[in-house]
C-alpha cells in the first residue's frame, strides 16, 4: 500500500514533466520515421523496419534512466527526500517505489514504438508481442542504471551521465540503427562486452522468429540487469542511511 | 508525562561532535524551542529524533519508543516540518496531503477526509487543483506544514518553519502553531528569537552541540540579568562560542 502510494507520486512527477514525455515518446518516434523514409528512399533499404523497430525501442527505453536517475537525484537533494525519510516509508518502499511505476511507463513507450513500427510495414504477429517481453530485462536494466546514477550523482550530472552519454552509448554501441559490422573490430568487441548490442539482437531474433538467437542475448541483458540491481540497491541503501549525514 | 527523554544523545562526524551527550526533557503537550546560532546541533538534534540519524551513542525515548531499537514506531507517532519547504513539486496541494495521508496508513477515503479538513485549517481550499510548484513561498510552507499535520501526530518537529517567510505569511503560521499547542508536542527550531518568546512553554539554547541553558523565555531573561529575551539568547550563546 505505502509503497504503491509513493510509487504513484513517481509516476505523476516524471509523467508530469512535458519535456519527458516529449523525450521518452518523440525522440525515438522521429529517429523511427526519419530513418524509415531515408531507408524508403536509398536503392537498397539500410534501415528495414524488421531490424530498426527493435533498435529503436532499446534505444528508446535508454531515457528511463535519464528519468528515473533525475527524480531520485532531485528528490535526494531537497527537504521532501526527509519528509519521506521521517515517515514509515521502508528502504524496500523507495526502492520499489522508484522502479515499479517506471515499468508500465516503458512497455507503453515500446508498445507506441512497435505500432509506429506497424504502420511502417513491420509485419504484426506473435512475434511483435514476443518483443516487449524480450525487451523488460532491458527496462529494468536502465531503470537500474538511472536507481543507480539518481544515488550518486546530483540531477545535473545525471543529465550527462544517464542522458546525454548513457543515451548515445546505447544508440552507437547497440546496433540500433548502424550495423555494429560498419564500425570495426575493436568497436563491435567492446559493443558485445557491454548489453546493449545484446537487447537489440535479443529483439532482432524475436521480431525474426529466430527464437533459439534470443536467450544466449537475453541472458548478457539479464546477466548486466541483476548486477546493476543489486549494486543499485546496495548503494541506495547505504547511501539513504547517510543522507543526512 | 513526558514525551522526548534524551539520554546522552550524541552524535559525532569523524572530527567534530555535532550533538554532545544531550539530555533534556520535553513534557507531552509543550512547545519546545531549541535555540543556538548556526551549527548549535538543532537540526541534527531533530534528525536524530525523527529517526532520519543514528545517534553514535545515546539513546531517545519518544513516548516511551526508542529511536534506535525501535524507529518504525516511533515514526508512527511523529511528523516533520523540515527546514526547507518539502513538497511534491508536480502534485497538486490536494494529492500532496492524501499521499501523506496515505504514506501513514489511511485508506483513500480517510486520506480524502483529513485532506480536505487540512486544507480548510490552512487556507488552501482555494488552491487544492494548483500543483504545488505554482504556489507562492509563503503557501508552499503552509502546505508543509499541513503535510506534518495530516498524520494527526503526536510530536511535531518544526525545523525553522518560518524561514523566508514574509511578516504576514509569518503570523498567519503563528496562527495555526498556537492552535495546537496543548493538543500535540511541538519542538521548534528557529533563529527569530520574537517566534520562540511569543509560540513556547520551554526554550532550550544549544551552542557547539551542547544544551547550554533551559528554561521560559522569563527565566532565561532573569538567568542572564538581561534587558530582553534576544540579548539574554546573545549573552548565553556567545559565552559558550566564546569558551570554545
Amino acid at each position: 500500500m505505502k509503497t504503491m502510494i509513493f510509487a504513484s507520486r513517481n509516476q505523476k512527477e516524471i509523467l508530469r514533466d512535458p519535456l519527458n514525455v516529449s523525450l521518452a515518446l518523440g525522440f525515438p518516434l522521429i529517429v523511427l520515421l526519419l530513418l524509415s523514409v531515408i531507408g524508403n528512399n536509398v536503392p537498397e533499404n539500410i534501415f528495414p523496419v524488421t531490424t530498426l523497430a527493435p533498435g529503436i525501442a532499446v534505444f528508446g527505453l535508454s531515457f528511463f534512466s535519464l528519468f528515473s536517475g533525475t527524480l531520485i537525484a532531485r528528490d535526494r537533494s531537497t527537504s521532501f527526500m526527509v519528509r519521506l525519510m521521517a515517515s514509515p516509508l521502508t528502504a524496500a518502499d523507495f526502492i520499489y517505489g522508484y522502479i515499479i511505476p517506471l515499468i508500465p511507463m516503458a512497455i507503453g513507450q515500446s508498445v507506441i514504438c512497435l505500432t509506429v513500427a506497424v504502420l511502417l510495414g513491420l509485419p504484426f504477429n506473435a512475434n511483435v508481442l514476443l518483443i516487449l517481453a524480450v525487451l523488460l530485462p532491458a527496462a529494468l536494466l536502465f531503470i537500474g542504471i538511472g536507481l543507480l546514477g539518481g544515488t550518486l550523482l546530483n540531477d545535473k550530472q545525471v543529465g550527462g551521465i544517464c542522458g546525454t552519454l548513457l543515451t548515445n552509448l546505447s544508440a552507437w554501441l547497440s546496433g540500433a540503427w548502424i550495423d555494429l559490422n560498419l564500425m570495426g573490430g575493436v568497436v563491435k568487441k567492446i559493443a558485445y562486452l557491454l548489453p546493449f548490442a545484446h537487447a537489440v539482437d535479443a529483439g532482432k531474433a524475436a521480431i525474426a522468429g529466430d527464437y533459439a538467437s534470443i536467450l544466449p542475448h537475453l541472458l548478457w541483458v539479464i546477466g548486466y540487469t541483476v548486477v546493476i540491481l543489486v549494486i543499485a540497491i546496495v548503494v541506495f541503501r547505504h547511501r539513504m542511511k547517510s543522507v543526512s549525514e | 508525562m513526558t514525551a522526548i527523554q534524551t539520554v546522552n544523545l550524541t552524535k559525532k562526524y569523524k572530527e567534530k561532535t555535532a550533538v554532545n551527550t544531550l539530555n533534556l526533557a520535553i513534557e507531552q503537550g509543550q512547545l519546545y524551542a531549541l535555540l543556538g546560532v548556526n551549527g548549535a546541533g538543532k537540526t541534527t538534534t531533530i534528525k536524530m529524533l525523527s529517526c532520519i540519524l543514528s545517534p553514535t551513542s545515546g539513546d531517545a525515548f519518544l513516548l516511551g519508543d526508542s529511536i534506535v531499537s525501535k524507529p518504525y514506531a516511533v515514526k508512527e507517532k511523529i511528523n516533520v516540518s523540515p527546514q526547507e519547504t518539502a513538497v511534491a513539486r508536480n502534485l497538486s496541494v490536494k494529492e500532496n496531503l492524501e499521499m501523506i495521508a496515505g504514506i501513514y496508513g489511511n485508506d483513500k477515503k480517510t486520506a480524502q477526509d483529513k485532506s480536505v479538513a487540512m486544507m480548510n485549517t490552512f487556507g488552501l481550499v482555494e488552491v487544492a487543483k494548483n500543483r504545488a510548484k505554482t504556489l507562492s513561498g509563503g503557501m508552499q510552507r503552509r502546505l508543509s506544514v499541513a503535510m506534518a499535520l495530516i498524520t494527526n501526530p503526536k510530536i511535531l518537529f518544526l525545523d525553522e518553519p518560518t524561514l523566508g517567510l514574509d511578516v504576514l505569511a509569518r503570523r498567519e503560521l503563528w496562527t495555526a502553531i498556537r492552535q495546537l499547542k496543548g493538543k500535540i508536542t511541538i519542538v521548534l527550531t528557529t533563529h527569530y528569537m520574537e517566534e520562540a518568546e511569543a509560540l513556547s512553554d520551554r526554550i532550550g539554547i544549544m551552542s557547539k552541540g551542547e544544551l547550554k541553558a533551559e528554561g521560559t523565555a522569563g527565566e532565561l531573561i532573569a538567568q542572564t540579568s538581561a534587558k530582553s529575551f534576544e540579548d539574554a539568547f546573545i549573552s548565553l550563546a556567545a559565552e559558550t562560542e566564546g569558551a570554545k
